[in-house]
Order: structure tokens, then sequence, then C-alpha cells
């Protein structure tokens, strides 16, 4: 990834409206304090160094999926031309921390940023073929059926994207 | 007006009424979009050609793809079934919800189920099934079928839901903004989803290689109902298999843009079931979910259900490479006007609709909506396979035509100089054969335009061949355009001393009717050192073609093609005014000429304003036309209003007009209509005139608003011309008559 990827993915997650917030593995913690909102339900994140904080529970029960405000969860891989960041299904229930709360934020090693979705393909490929499921999610949930756009349909209302240096 | 013909006019009428402006604000608003969103993207037409091959390549292998998805979902641990039609895909299904005693089904968005009618089904086996898009929720609520493949409820207004939901639920709280209209639903399905049993999908795309499934939504609904209950069906037509996973990446990249007209939707799940979350117990609320045991069950539905018959059907084969985009349905000025519940079947709505009903269902279906495709071809740059839409349409109206029985009328037969079958009717017949009575017109003319036009043979024309009385009828010319040229002496230029030489092609029109444009253009070239020829040659098909009377128009081609091969061997450019036909030299010729010969003619072809483009670009002197820096030529008037014409802006020629107005100092508005309406025979038409009317209603808000009231209105194409006529109040003419000397 070069730093011109980076910048890009920032460039089109502003175009989406999403914020996103580089940081530290030194300041992550103070990170996800800022951007999230309580109650917070995550799932274990699959990077060696990093882990989500005590205060974020993870292993939620559906009442707790249910009631929080923010989910917290891994992007393994993010496409810098469209501001999608992809999650995979894990027995973890990843797939419903980053789904069911109004906002999800989603954490991404700035080096799992891809440059677009021929490079995405190329991973995910490598991901399906080991029996995994994932979603490209760009922005929040949407849907226009009820005569104008409205952000947060069934899913989040609003994203939130950490950019891990 | 025949009693079907008042009719259909009625039906028209009434969705034009009802749910017209509905559809227009959504599906112009996703075209659009479209245009913005494929202009970003560098890589558009390399995405398309390989989208295409993909498809291209999948259909063919298709069995085989089947067998290896076959071994693929079943090696991750799930079911695959191949239904043969829709009864059986509907009693499996049920059989594996009452094997899982399900109570409750939910349901995200899926076209093929609609197709299936899966919904009648389950309930009458006392299943609760849930629509849980929220489009397709409101649909279930109001008991009505989608009017857009992508965008079910394209036709309710946000204040017709509004009311839906207060009559159905009575809310505490009175809902009104689109905002409070959704939280409201998501939180009443939020607890179906809860509680459901069994959720179904579709699958946009599902890999061999993996069984993986691709799903392209917004919502998020579909990513809920396969998580939380442990059991998900998914149902797919059969032609959604592609070889691998890594075929998906082109589709991600195009579907939303040419839907809807996002760069990408929300979510693009790639589902490889059974999936490795954990279900959501929401009965047992406070064990983790990670804790519960897996127990996932997966099957996967595949639909026939006619699809491999059109496999084998060389003309329909093309509908399976189709991706449920949209796109042609938004780009279609017929269906902006009216949406899907006119122009559509039983389950799909838009251009391709006929390919997929005539498949599906039959011809009778594909016949009630088939009349609806003018044959514009503004959905053909908008598809994302490149599927010849307006061709399948043409063929499914030659089969229409031809009646399924085949049986031919021999009485009629004989009289008619079409090849067509007796079965056409009247009104087809009539138009598809313009050329006989566009010649018996010009030779009888002007009587034979005061007794058309008498208020007798008005309604003789109204009851037997269906013209509407509101329309003025083509003024044939006693003076051919071809008899002008040859009173005059021929070319003014001699070959000997001509920078070129072309042949002006006298289409029917042109010949006939405007017979001016056809002088303009041949002292245009001349001005610019063009020695001209126009030659006898006939009339390119463009009309029975696009009645359906495909052989008739075949027949056309090869007489073209005899007429005007010596003229290119003669190294003579072909300069074509009329668009329309232009259009068939360049696309539909193809499918009636040896690819050589096709080549050599469109190779060879130009529209008139191309033409002169070339020339000037070549060094012409654009001086030698009237431009609005010519002495003597009224500084207040250098302001034009100019409609390309559908078909012509399908082929990009569109832009040489602009470029050699503005070239000669004009200053030009182009109108942002995909389709005047009027398209060929179409506006003529009784039943449809007022949909006609309807379609070209845009273009007459834009060129008679403020800053373009005044502009001078040029047109290229003969049907324009005349619908312009007829909605605006100033005249028009072509715009090679403008830059013409004078």
């Amino acid at each position: 990834m070069s730093a011109g990827t980076l910048s890009t993915f920032e460039q089109s997650l502003r175009r989406l409206d999403v914020d996103s917030t580089r940081t530290t593995p030194e300041a992550f913690e103070e990170t996800l304090a800022s951007v999230t909102l309580d109650p917070v339900v995550g799932a274990p994140l699959p990077f060696d160094g990093s882990s989500l904080p005590d205060w974020i529970r993870t292993r939620p029960t559906p009442r707790e999926l249910r009631e929080a405000k923010t989910g917290v969860t891994a992007a393994e891989l993010a496409v810098a031309d469209y501001g999608s960041v992809v999650i995979r299904a894990t027995p973890d229930a990843t797939e419903q921390v980053s789904l069911f709360p109004d906002v999800h934020v989603a954490v991404v090693r700035a080096e799992d940023v891809v440059a677009g979705m021929p490079e995405a393909f190329e991973r995910l490929a490598e991901w399906t073929a080991a029996g995994d499921s994932a979603v490209v999610a760009t922005g929040p949930s949407a849907t226009a059926d009820m005569g104008a756009l409205v952000k947060g349909a069934h899913g989040p209302k609003a994203v939130h994207v950490v950019v891990l240096e | 007006m025949s009693s079907t013909r008042e009719e259909k006019a009625a039906r028209i009428r009434h969705f034009l009424a009802t749910e017209g402006d509905a559809v227009a604000e959504g599906t112009r608003g996703f075209n659009a979009g479209r245009y913005e969103s494929v202009q970003n993207l560098d890589e558009y037409e390399e995405l398309k050609d390989r989208a295409r091959a993909i498809k291209e390549d999948a259909i063919e292998r298709l069995p085989e793809l089947v067998e290896q998805l076959r071994e693929s979902v079943e090696a991750n641990g799930g079911h695959l079934y191949v239904a043969d039609d829709a009864d059986d895909a509907n009693r499996y299904i049920r059989d594996v919800a009452e094997n899982r005693e399900a109570e409750t089904l939910v349901k995200s968005k899926s076209m093929t189920t609609e197709e299936l009618e899966v919904n009648d089904e389950l309930q009458g086996a006392g299943i609760d099934v849930v629509e849980t898009d929220l489009g397709e929720w409101v649909l279930q609520l109001a008991d009505e079928a989608p009017s857009h493949i992508v965008a079910p409820a394209i036709h309710k207004s946000r204040e017709g839901i509004a009311e839906l939901f207060e009559a159905t639920f009575n809310p505490e709280e009175s809902l009104e903004t689109a905002e409070e209209l959704t939280m409201f639903a998501r939180e009443k399905l939020g607890e179906r989803i809860a509680e459901a049993d069994v959720g179904m999908t579709g699958a946009n795309f599902i890999a061999a290689d993996s069984g993986t499934l691709m799903l392209v939504t917004s919502e998020g609904n579909a990513r809920k109902s396969v998580v939380v209950p442990d059991t998900h069906v998914a149902v797919a037509g059969v032609e959604k298999i592609v070889p691998s996973v890594t075929d998906f990446q082109p589709f991600a990249e195009l579907i939303g843009r040419s839907g809807t007209g996002q760069d990408i939707t929300s979510y693009i799940s790639l589902f490889t079931p059974p999936t490795d979350s954990p279900t959501v117990d929401f009965e047992m609320p406070d064990t983790p979910m990670a804790d519960g045991e897996v127990d996932r069950e997966f099957h996967l539905v595949l639909v026939d259900n006619g699809r491999m018959a059109m496999r084998e059907d060389e003309q329909l084969k093309e509908t399976l490479y189709c991706i449920r985009c949209s796109a042609c349905a938004n780009s279609c000025g017929n269906f902006q006007s009216v949406g899907g519940h006119v122009f559509g079947g039983e389950t799909y709505s838009g251009g391709i609709a006929t390919g997929w009903e005539a498949g599906i269902e039959g011809l009778d279906t594909a016949a009630e909506f088939n009349d609806l495709c003018t044959g514009c071809s503004r959905c053909v740059n908008a598809c994302p396979v490149k599927i010849d839409i307006p061709w399948i349409n043409t063929v499914v109206r030659d089969r229409i035509n031809r009646g399924e029985s085949g049986k031919l009328d021999f009485l009629v037969e004989g009289l008619t100089p079409d090849a067509e079958p007796g079965g056409l009717d009247l009104g087809k017949r009539f138009f598809g054969n313009f050329s006989t009575i566009a010649k018996l017109g010009s030779a009888t003319a002007p009587v034979s335009n005061w007794v058309a036009g008498t208020r007798p043979a008005r309604r003789l024309l109204a009851k037997t061949v269906g013209i509407d009385p509101r329309r003025e009828l083509p003024q044939f010319r006693r003076q051919t355009f071809r008899a002008w040229f040859e009173a005059r002496g021929g070319s003014k230029v001699p070959a000997a001393r001509a920078r070129r030489e072309a042949v002006v092609y006298p289409d029917l029109y042109t010949n006939h009717v405007h017979v001016e444009r056809g002088k303009a253009a041949v002292n245009t070239l001349e001005a610019l050192g063009v020695h001209v020829v126009v030659p006898d040659a006939p009339s390119s098909g463009r009309a029975p073609l696009s009645q359906g009377m495909v052989s008739t128009a075949e027949r056309h081609a090869h007489d073209v093609y005899a007429a005007l091969a010596e003229h290119i061997d003669a190294d003579r450019d072909v300069v074509v005014v009329e668009p329309s036909d232009l259009a068939m030299f360049r696309r539909e010729y193809e499918k009636f000429l040896a690819p050589k010969s096709f080549e050599r003619l469109d190779m060879h072809s130009y529209e008139v304003m191309e033409y002169v483009y070339g020339l000037l670009y070549a060094g012409a002197e654009s001086t030698l036309l009237t431009g609005a820096d010519t002495p003597g030529y009224d500084e207040s008037d250098t302001g034009v209003a100019y409609h390309s014409h559908c078909q012509q802006r399908t082929l990009g020629l569109e832009s040489y007009t602009v470029a050699v107005l503005e070239d000669l100092g004009y200053d030009v508005v182009t109108s942002e209509t995909e389709c005047c309406g009027m398209a060929g025979s179409f506006g003529y038409k009784s039943e449809y005139y007022e949909l006609s009317m309807d379609v070209g209603e845009p273009i007459r808000e834009q060129f008679e608003a403020g800053d373009v009231a005044e502009r001078t209105v040029v047109a290229s194409g003969t049907s324009c011309l005349e619908q312009l006529d007829a909605l605006l109040s100033r005249p028009t003419q072509h715009p090679v008559e403008l830059v013409a000397l004078r």
C-alpha cells in the first residue's frame, strides 16, 4: 500500500460522508473512546499486537447486540477507490456487530488498504475458497424506498473508519 | 379507435395519471446518476467487455458449471436443487420450510421469487412470509406488484406510503417524512426478522468454484435475513452462475452504477453458506451468540423455468446475460412515463422484460407490452453486458406477428408487398410498408395530402390502421428529393475538381416528405467541394423493422447494399441525413448482411453533420457555410436549441452536430431527454398518442424555459421534427438546413 492509496481511501470516505481517523497502536484506545457511543459491543480484532480495550463488550448476547449504540469490528481489507471496508464473517459474530448497532466503527490497518476492486477480489477469492463469507460495505445502510434517500435502513446509520498505522 | 386500442389507451392514461409522476422522478434520477457515475469510471468500456465475456462463457458452459457448483455447495455442507419450473421450485422450498417447522420466513428482495410466486405457496402452507426490503414490504402491505426490477415500489409516493402505514398500523405518532417512515419500517421488520425461522434471499451472482453467492443490496435486510435464523434458502435463476469469485469483480463495479447510478451499493455480500456467523436467538437473550451451537442449514434452489430452452434459442439466449440492473428501464422514455405496470409482464419490466417474459411465460405475455419498445436504442449503451435489447424486442415482435400457430393468410399475403405472414396487424403492416405509401403519396401529391387530411379519410385511417386523429400527417411532396436533384442537372461540383465524392442517400422521409433537408445537405456538401450523387436506392427497412417485420427489413438491407456497393467501390462516401437509417446501416444490418458487406457499408457511411465535421476538420473552409458570423446574419439569432436523435446518440454522433454548429459561431443548448417520444410510427398510433406526448413533455419544458425559449430549434430525426412541431409553437429544421448557404 502506498501513501497515495491511503489518501485516496480517505478522500473516498469523505465523498461518502464517512468520518475517518488515523491512529497508532498507542493512541488506539483513546481514538476508539472518542468515536463510540455507549453501550458499545465489539468483535475481537484478528490483528497481532492490537486488541479492543476491555470496556468494549466482546462476545455480546442478543440483548446486548440489540441495545448497543456502537459496534466495533475489524475490516481486514479496504478498497481505496470506493471507500469500502471488507468485513469477514466470523464465529465471534463480527457480521452482527457490524450490522445491528446504529454506528459501525471499522478498524482498518493501513497496510490492508488496496487500490481497487481487482486487488480486493483477488483477496476475496482466497477467503471464499477457504469457505469464508464477507461483506464489502460502503458507507452506512441506506434506502430510497420511502420517497427520499435515508441513511440507516436495516443496518447502521453511520460508519466511522479508524485507520491503524 | 377500435375497442382494443381504446382500452389500451385508457389503461395507459390511467397509469400516466396515477403512477407516472413518481416513476418519472425515480427513473430519471437513476438515469442521470448512471451517466455521472460511469463517467467517473475510467475502465467503464473494458469492464463492460469483460462482463459480457464472462456471461457469454458462463452461459455456453452452463451445464458443466451447474455440476461444478453442486460439488462446491455440497462440499461446504449445503444442498443444491435444480428446479425445472415454478411448481417444482415452490414444492422444494415449502418442503424445506416445513421440515424446519417454520412459522415465519423472512425474505430479502428477489425477482426470481416473484416469478415463482413462492409467497402464495408458503402462505398456503400456513407459513407467515415477510418481505423485509422496505419497497417490497410496502407492496406486500398494499397487495401490489413491483413496477421496477430494482426499486419495486418506485410508483409509490411518500404520501401514498404514509397513508398506507396509517391505514395498516394506526401508529401513535403520525408518520410523514421519509426518515420517519423508514425508522418505523425498520422497527416493525426488525421484530419479524428476530422471530424468523427461515431466511430467503435471491442471488445476483453465484461462483461455481466456491459456492459463494454475491448479493447486491443497500438496506442490510438481506444480511440480517441470512445471519439471524439458522436456515437460509437462496433462490436464483440458473443463469446466475459464473465460474469464479474473481469474475464477480466487473459486476461489482458495474451493477450499482448501471442501475441506481451509485458507484457501488452499500453492501456487496459474498456469502459462502453455511456461514461461520453464529445465529441470533432472541429467545435466549442472555446467552452470548458465540456460545451457541452453529447448526446452519443451506439450500440453493436454481430455477430453470424456461431458461435452459432460452439458452438453445439463438435470439433469446442473450437475455440470459442480463444482470437485472434496470438500466434499460431507467434509460427508456416510455418506461420513465408509465413504469413497469404498463411496460412489463408477469414479473419483469423494462426493455429486457420482453426477452424474459417471452422465455419464461410465453409470447402472449410478451405481446401485451412489447410495443412499448420503440427501438430508440437508448438502452443499448446503458446495458452493462451489452445486450442488443431493441433487437430482442424486434425478434419477439416478429414472432408475435407470425403467431404461434404459424398459419398464413394467403389472400392478404398476396396483396401486400412485404414478406410477412397474413396474421400481421393492419396498423403494423401500414407503417411497415411506409415506403410504398410514400411513393404513392408523392406521385399523387398534393391530392394525396388533401385526401388524407379530410375528415372521412382521417376517420378511416384511425379505424383501420389506428392513426391518431390528433396527429398532423406527413405532407408528401410532389417533387421528390431525387427528382429535384435530377432536374437541377446533378451535382454542381464536377467530379474532376472535387475534394471528395459522396452519395447522399435518399432516405424515405428526405425523399418524399422533408425534401428541404436533402437539398440543404447537397448544397452544404457542394459548398465544401464535394461531388454529390443521389442514386436510386431503396428505403433502409427501418419502417418494417420497427413493426417487427424482420424478413421484409432483411430484403431491404440486401437491396440497399446492392444499390450502394458500387458507389463505395468507386470511393464515394455514403452520407445519410436520417439518423434512424444510418443506425440501420451501422447496427441492424450486421444481422442481415455478410460480415464483409456490413463492415464496408458501416465504414463508409456517415451522418450528414458528422461528414461536414470531417470535411471542416480536413481543411474545408467553414466560411463557405452559413454561420453566426456570416455577414448579414442576425446576431440576436445565434442561439440554437438542438435535439439529437435517440439512435444518433447511441452511435455517439450527437457531438459532431454540436461541434459544427459551435465552430460556425452558434451558441448551442442540447436537449436532456433520451428520446422525443415519437419514435417513428409509435406516436402516430392512437393507443400510444398520449404516452408519446408525455415522453416528449420534458423537451417542451426545456425548450420553452427562460433562456431557451427564443432559440432556433433544430433536430436531426424526421420523427423528432414531427414531434417538436407538435410540442412547440415555433418552427423546426434539420441542422444542415441552418448551416447550408442560403
